[in-house]
């Protein structure tokens, strides 16, 4: 079972959040390149080790939040509001 | 190598099995290889065969980081079919379950493959119709497809609770006949075997930990037993996929993520046939040796891990109790998982990639074990030639940029909706 730390409930269950990926993924501009879309819509990073993702608390109180998990040892070493800046990998913050 | 036959046996009983040759050799790796195989399950081992028996290649090696058939290989739910709708997909997994019909005399190795048929069970008209539109799909290939209705599916499977009381009430089913499971081992054992004999090193505990690149070419990998210089290089690495084409400097439309499955206690028969549940993801059969082998879902986020979690678990129970409620006095003896490729669309990739000489054979989701024979007969085609098959022509990588898809289900560009 995952304990994830939400920044507004504290401490919950991982079934009462819902999984939105890769954190780390941008949109393009709406005039950018059709390469630029192809590698936002299906091309991931998909590390083994640390990983930025989305969350969802939908059974709570159903706001999007960051999570820095490992995808090996699956330890969660930081939550942080969607589009907050991270402690633990800077420069990676991400919106849904 | 002794061919294994009842004479073979016999003479071998009188000796008291005491002199059976090894099934394959523990060879130290050459500096150098024409066509080097990254991973020894089912598809490596598989693709290995291929290439040395059907197209006469045999500077081969194929690496395996930890035993033969120890990661997706020996996990998986061993369920084999080709109930397709979609046109590619029938006609590859077709190919392949007409391979898996010759496997044990084409490999001289007992894969026990048991055609006990599978039922897909339908909850509602609309399902039940869905099915009919699938199974004529598939009949229109020549593929059998049989559609059931209530009375039908319960005279097959007596157990199943197809009363109007059930949670979601049985209307009927579509049943592939020739569809059904096999040993998992044996498949990797039968494979690395007649590889083996003709002439292809297989080297255990060999990790790949990098690649060496010039220009737009791999030229060699950096394992854990020494550096091996390759002509082509062939990825068969199951979930770690883009970890591994990461070595590359690849980017793939690939998620990975953890499946899990697990065995009851051994039982006398119950069910001699495989049943999948229409109403949540459940699937379920019985083992030779007795066990009800159950998988469900994924446990839904990114993962190398190769364990789950127990909401999974329960899902999958809730559904085979839906099913089975006699099946609720059972005990589970054992659960584990396997790390998935999840793809943007659900359909594997088999082709050629951005590099000159490295190809992929991965992105199968929750469907590689039925694949094995077809992937591994497709890939030798494809590194052997330089371009895919026919069969594997709608399965190439750059199908992402082009729009055509192969979306089985209609999900999207959601890796775990699939």
């Amino acid at each position: 079972m995952l304990l994830i730390r939400c920044p507004w409930c504290g401490e919950r269950d991982h079934i009462e959040f819902t999984y939105g990926g890769d954190a780390t993924v941008r949109r393009p501009d709406p005039d950018a390149p059709l390469a630029a879309w192809h590698d936002y819509v299906y091309l991931r990073d998909n590390p083994k080790g640390p990983h930025v993702e989305l969350w969802q608390h939908t059974a709570g109180c159903r706001q999007w939040i960051q999570v820095v998990r490992d995808t090996v040892s699956h330890a969660i070493a930081e939550t942080a509001p969607a589009g907050a800046p991270l402690a633990s990998i800077p420069n990676k913050g991400g919106r849904p | 190598m002794d061919r294994y036959s009842v004479f073979s046996l016999l003479k071998h009983a009188f000796r008291g099995h005491a002199t059976w040759s090894r099934a394959w050799r523990d060879p130290t790796p050459k500096d150098s290889y024409d066509v080097v195989i990254v991973g020894g399950g089912g598809h490596g081992l598989a693709t290995a065969f291929y290439l040395a028996a059907e197209h006469g290649i045999r500077s081969v090696a194929v690496l395996e980081k930890g035993w033969l058939g120890g990661g997706n290989t020996g996990r998986n739910t061993t369920i084999i079919r080709s109930n397709y709708m979609l046109t590619p997909n029938r006609l590859f997994y077709e190919h392949s379950l007409k391979l898996w019909e010759s496997m044990s005399q084409a490999l001289n190795f007992n894969v026990m493959f048991s055609q006990r048929g599978v039922l897909n069970l339908a909850h509602s008209d609309a399902q039940l119709d869905a099915y009919a539109r699938r199974g004529n799909a598939m009949r229109l290939n020549g593929i059998d497809a049989e559609l059931l209705d209530r009375a039908q599916v319960q005279a097959m499977v007596p157990l199943l609770d197809c009363s109007s009381n059930a949670r979601f009430p049985v209307a009927g089913g579509l049943l592939q006949r020739r569809g059904g499971t096999a040993r998992h081992d044996a498949v990797a054992w039968g494979y690395a075997r007649a590889a083996d004999a003709l002439g292809i090193d297989i080297i255990q505990n060999c990790e790949v930990v990098g690649m060496r690149r010039e220009g737009n070419r791999v030229v060699a990998l950096e394992t854990t037993r020494g550096t091996i210089r390759a002509g082509k290089v062939g990825l068969a690495v199951a979930g770690h996929t883009g970890h591994v084409a990461a070595m590359a400097g690849l980017r793939l439309p690939i998620e990975t993520h953890v499946l899990q499955a697990m065995v009851s206690e051994p039982l006398k028969p119950v069910l001699d046939t495989v049943v999948t549940f229409g109403a949540g993801h459940f699937y379920v059969s019985q083992s030779d040796k007795g066990e009800l082998v159950m998988g469900g879902d994924l446990d839904m986020y990114n993962s190398y891990g190769q364990r789950g979690n127990l909401p999974a678990l329960e899902h999958a129970v809730a559904c085979a109790l839906a099913l089975f409620p006699s099946f609720g006095r059972l005990r589970l003896m054992r659960h584990w998982a396997g790390v998935m490729d999840m793809t943007m669309d659900g359909s594997p990739i088999i082709g050629k990639t951005p590099l000159d000489n490295l190809y992929i054979n991965g992105g199968w989701c929750y469907g590689g074990f039925k694949a094995t024979p077809g992937a591994g007969w497709v890939f030798a085609h494809t590194i052997a030639r330089d371009r895919p098959h026919p069969l594997n022509e709608a399965f190439i990588l750059n199908r992402f940029a082009s729009g055509r898809l192969l979306d089985e289900k209609g999900a999207g560009p959601v890796p775990n909706a699939h």
